[in-house]
């Protein structure tokens, strides 16, 4: 993998092949590393407590359930890999549940995919409003999210008078219900699809572009960035994954006006899991989908244990305490220790506080 | 001129060594200071004034040397002890509250209390008794910082000193935010408050201030005690030659031929902006133009302004014939204007990304039809800067400071652009890095870019541009051919700056160092009279 430069200098003492190979692995996995640890220990331990765990529908059962917060971790992702943070998913959930279920009130007979096109849309939208709101009017995203979450949830109190009256139809929950081909449910494909998209769009130029104005602004701006489009564009991303999590919820669990309640600190907690730095920069989009998994195996696990489900708020803000201080902060310089051809110059501390201020260097401030 | 001239030593600083990350900045420097006395510091930017002066204020602790006042041996850990001592220290930056009124800066941390709490009327009794000493009637105790002028809060800093009853105060280059007339007035009070018995240690790099106020010049280089004489002993020529000598050690690549400058690549009439005012410049393909400077002339002002980072608001620019001024770096970028800005890891890098990334940032921030993909050349082009990493795949924070700058350098030769600006290009670079540099530097400039160079590093500026221009105080001082020396660069750098009384707003900067008159100590010779404003010589020599 590291032929492609000049030197060998610094490679002479490595045995070539082997190194090579670990340095590759090392390299995808990334600060992701501990999540697929965690993962993979996680769904031994379903196995274990539950040997029917693994049959396939009961499986494919568990992905789809999974399948709304993986794609909200991937929109939550682009956000937080920028220097972001979007609150607002959760209640962009509620609102388009809620508002489908209003509109098919109206009009019963709207065509699903006109349906979800038009979720699609309105969600975009809000990332817009979001994104604008952030980087036009410089607010900063907690608070911007944190306000649309409530105007969005006050929103559909008011609009619903606290309990929604619509249903939703057969048709327009298929998505989030039935399989294709009998086994395969159609939101696992979704999820699978959402996520190879979001891959491809992480390693296009969009994507390095997205990371690179997380890891420093200043020098992205004068390396031509368009920082403030390339941000309200991930705040987009983040709407459409909201509302795509809307109509796969509507789907499986019908109309309420709680159906996304939570939805967005357990995303920010799934993508902190996947070692993604807190103030952008670092981290695998791949490692925050995983993250997600590992969430939802693990409210399983304790689920099956007989924990109760009032504890899972607990557990989840244990877990992104514990993420941010020790995995997510610094997990690679525990990699480098481990791995004795070492960098060639002395390596600088890596920055303790995975959180930065992510306003530093503004367009506008004087120069130094 | 005073009279408590003749009084002995009051302070005095023995063998102060320093060092910062094991590389010493300070070699067991010496200094003493009478009551009464304002002993001038002068030296290159980097010549280790600041932070001496950090040491005698225990804002650092030094690993060797003894600091001795009135014949008391102190050893400061912390600024609050050198305080208590009876050091000021008044810092380039001012360290007060905006929100805060002028006597609650004064007495910060120290409020004279009453039954426990603040007693607010001593507080600016006592402001306001210390304002009149100093005959400063246009401040009151009350009103608030951020409505007082720079040249007023300066003055706040200043009583803020004296109302903890320093012995001695070190006053880091008080007239650089100053206006001309605003500098009188400070050169007033130093006077007075030496009149009144403080040692007053004064750095500058403005020489005719100095030769206005200090009694005694200490030169200090790299880090050395190069020599103190009594001003009225020494001329200007004497101290610049103090502050410069040494001798040009390093190799730098042929400079070029008269044949391989070719047309105008990039040219400034009249542009300015706050920092910046009548800029002129013509680049020229294949030819290194130096802009040389003391800090705060300009210079990073300069660079920053042809990219569009800070950009001109005044005057026209031309790239390549075609008419822009730009207002954002990618229109600069688009035109096919680089900055490699002097901030390497805040402003250049992305440090946690790859270096793959890092150097297909700017074509993949600014897709351009016309240019070979990036992407496919990037390994000749890492070999082309002489890349030392272990792959495209390492993160740029572990590289050495001389690889990191070769992947920002990297970067914009993706983006193949035709004017290459170089804001400080070796600074944090090991040596041998830096030869490597300033070969690939000149390498661009015979494949036809127009260059420019930004560098403190005087030698390395004379060695490297083809032409050298002076800035100072926002403006071209001047211009030197190829090969001038530093006496010749750092006496256009100091010697047109303004900060007499004398002179009046009226007088202000004047176009070249020959123009103003009123310089205590005759000036010698100029040897060369440069041309007060950069018309371009033909290839220059």
């Amino acid at each position: 993998m590291s032929t492609g430069t000049a030197t060998d200098a610094p490679q002479k003492r490595a045995p070539a092949p082997a190194t090579a190979t670990y340095r590759t692995i090392a390299r995808v996995l990334g600060t992701g590393a501990p999540v697929y640890a965690l993962l993979i220990v996680l769904l031994v331990a379903l196995a274990a407590t539950d040997p029917g765990f693994y049959e396939p529908d009961r499986f494919l059962a568990f992905v789809k359930r999974a399948a709304p917060l993986v794609i909200l971790a991937a929109g939550q992702y682009l956000v937080i890999v920028c220097g972001e943070f979007d609150l607002s998913v959760g209640a962009i959930v509620t609102a388009g549940v809620v508002a489908a279920a209003e509109v098919y009130g109206t009009y019963p007979d709207a065509p699903w995919a006109l349906m979800t096109a038009g979720l699609l849309l309105a969600g975009a939208a809000a990332g817009l409003l979001n994104g604008l709101i952030t980087t036009v009017l410089r607010v900063p995203s907690f608070i911007t999210t944190l306000g649309m979450m409530l105007i969005l949830e006050g929103a559909v109190f008011y609009w619903t008078g606290g309990s929604p009256q619509g249903r939703l139809p057969e048709d327009f929950r298929r998505l989030g219900r039935d399989t294709a081909l009998g086994w395969l449910p159609w939101a696992v494909l979704a999820c699978v699809v959402a996520g190879v998209l979001v891959v491809l769009l992480m390693r296009s130029d969009f994507g390095r572009t997205l990371v690179a104005t997380g890891d420093s602004e200043r020098a992205a701006r004068l390396a031509g960035v368009r920082v403030r489009r390339v941000r309200v564009l991930a705040f987009v991303l983040s709407g459409v994954a909201a509302a795509l999590a809307a109509v796969l919820v509507g789907g499986f669990s019908g109309v309420s006006a709680q159906a996304g309640r939570g939805y967005e600190f357990e995303a920010i907690t799934a993508v902190v899991l996947g070692g993604v730095a807190l103030g952008g920069g670092r981290g695998s989009v791949v490692a925050a989908m995983a993250g997600a998994f590992s969430l939802q195996a693990l409210f399983t696990f304790l689920n099956l244990q007989g924990v109760s489900g009032a504890l899972e708020s607990t557990v989840q803000g244990v877990i992104v305490i514990a993420a941010v201080g020790l995995g997510a902060a610094d997990f690679s310089r525990l990699r480098r220790r481990a791995h004795p051809p070492g960098p060639p110059t002395a390596a600088p501390p890596a920055p303790a506080t995975p959180s930065r201020t992510h306003r530093e260097g503004h367009p506008h401030d004087p120069q130094p | 001129m005073h009279a408590k001239q003749a009084t002995h030593t009051m302070l005095a600083m023995h063998g102060v060594s320093k060092s910062f990350l094991g590389v010493r900045v300070l070699h067991g420097v010496s200094l003493d200071l009478a009551a009464g006395e304002v002993h001038a510091l002068v030296g290159e930017n980097g010549a280790g004034k600041s932070t001496l002066m950090k040491v005698l204020a225990g804002e650092h602790v030094p690993d060797e040397g003894v600091i001795t006042l009135d014949g008391r041996r102190h050893r400061f850990s912390h600024p609050a002890q050198a305080q208590a001592a009876g050091i000021g220290i008044i810092h380039q930056e001012f360290a007060l509250l905006e929100h805060r009124t002028v006597a609650e800066n004064v007495f910060l941390g120290r409020e004279p209390t009453r039954y426990g709490l603040v007693d607010r009327r001593a507080m600016e009794d006592r402001t306001a008794r210390l304002l009149a000493d100093l005959g400063e009637d246009g401040i009151g105790p009350r009103t608030y910082v951020r409505d007082l002028s720079v040249a007023r809060q300066q003055t706040v800093e200043i009583v803020k000193a004296l109302a903890s009853d320093v012995r001695v105060l070190v006053m880091d280059e008080p007239t650089a935010p100053l206006a001309d007339h605003e500098a009188g007035l400070l050169h007033a009070l130093v006077r007075r408050l030496a009149a009144r018995g403080l040692g007053i240690l004064y750095i500058s790099h403005r020489l005719r201030e100095v030769f206005e106020l200090s009694q005694r010049v200490t030169v200090l280089k790299d880090g050395r005690h190069v020599t103190t004489v009594r001003t009225e002993d020494t001329d200007t020529d004497r101290i610049v030659r103090a502050m410069v000598g040494r001798e040009l050690s390093a190799y730098y690549p042929p400079r070029a031929r008269p044949e391989e400058v070719g047309e105008t690549r990039l040219a400034v009439r009249g542009g300015g902006n706050a920092r910046l005012t009548g800029i002129d410049l013509t680049l020229r393909a294949g030819e290194i133009t130096g802009v040389a400077g003391l800090q705060g002339a300009g210079r990073t002002s300069l660079a920053r302004a042809l990219f569009g980072a800070a950009p001109f608001t005044t005057g026209t620019m031309t790239v390549d014939g075609a008419a822009l001024r730009p207002s954002a770096p990618r229109q600069a970028i688009r035109a096919g204007v680089a900055l490699v800005t002097e901030d390497r890891k805040a402003e250049g890098l992305a440090l946690r990304q790859s270096v793959r990334d890092n150097a297909l940032l700017v074509t993949r921030a600014v897709p351009d039809r016309e240019r070979p993909p990036a992407a496919r050349e990037l390994t000749a082009l890492l070999e082309k800067v002489r890349l030392q990493a272990r792959g495209e795949h390492q993160e740029t924070r572990f590289l050495s400071g001389g690889n990191q700058q070769k992947v920002v350098i990297a970067k914009w030769l993706a983006a193949r652009p035709r004017v290459l600006l170089f804001d400080e290009p070796t600074r944090g670079v090991d040596v041998g890095a830096k030869a490597a540099i300033h070969t690939l530097v000149r390498d661009l400039a015979r494949e036809g870019l127009a260059v420019l160079i930004v560098s403190s590093e005087l030698p390395e500026l004379i060695g490297m541009s083809d032409r050298i221009l002076v800035m100072a105080e926002g403006r071209v001082a001047g211009e030197l051919p190829a090969g001038a020396t530093e006496e010749e660069v750092m006496r256009l750098a100091t010697a047109g700056s303004q900060g007499a009384a004398t002179t009046g707003p009226g007088g202000a900067a004047p176009d070249g160092p020959t123009s103003d008159g009123a310089t205590p100590p005759p000036p010698s010779p100029d040897p060369t009279p440069p041309p007060s404003t950069p018309t371009p010589q033909e290839g220059a020599a």
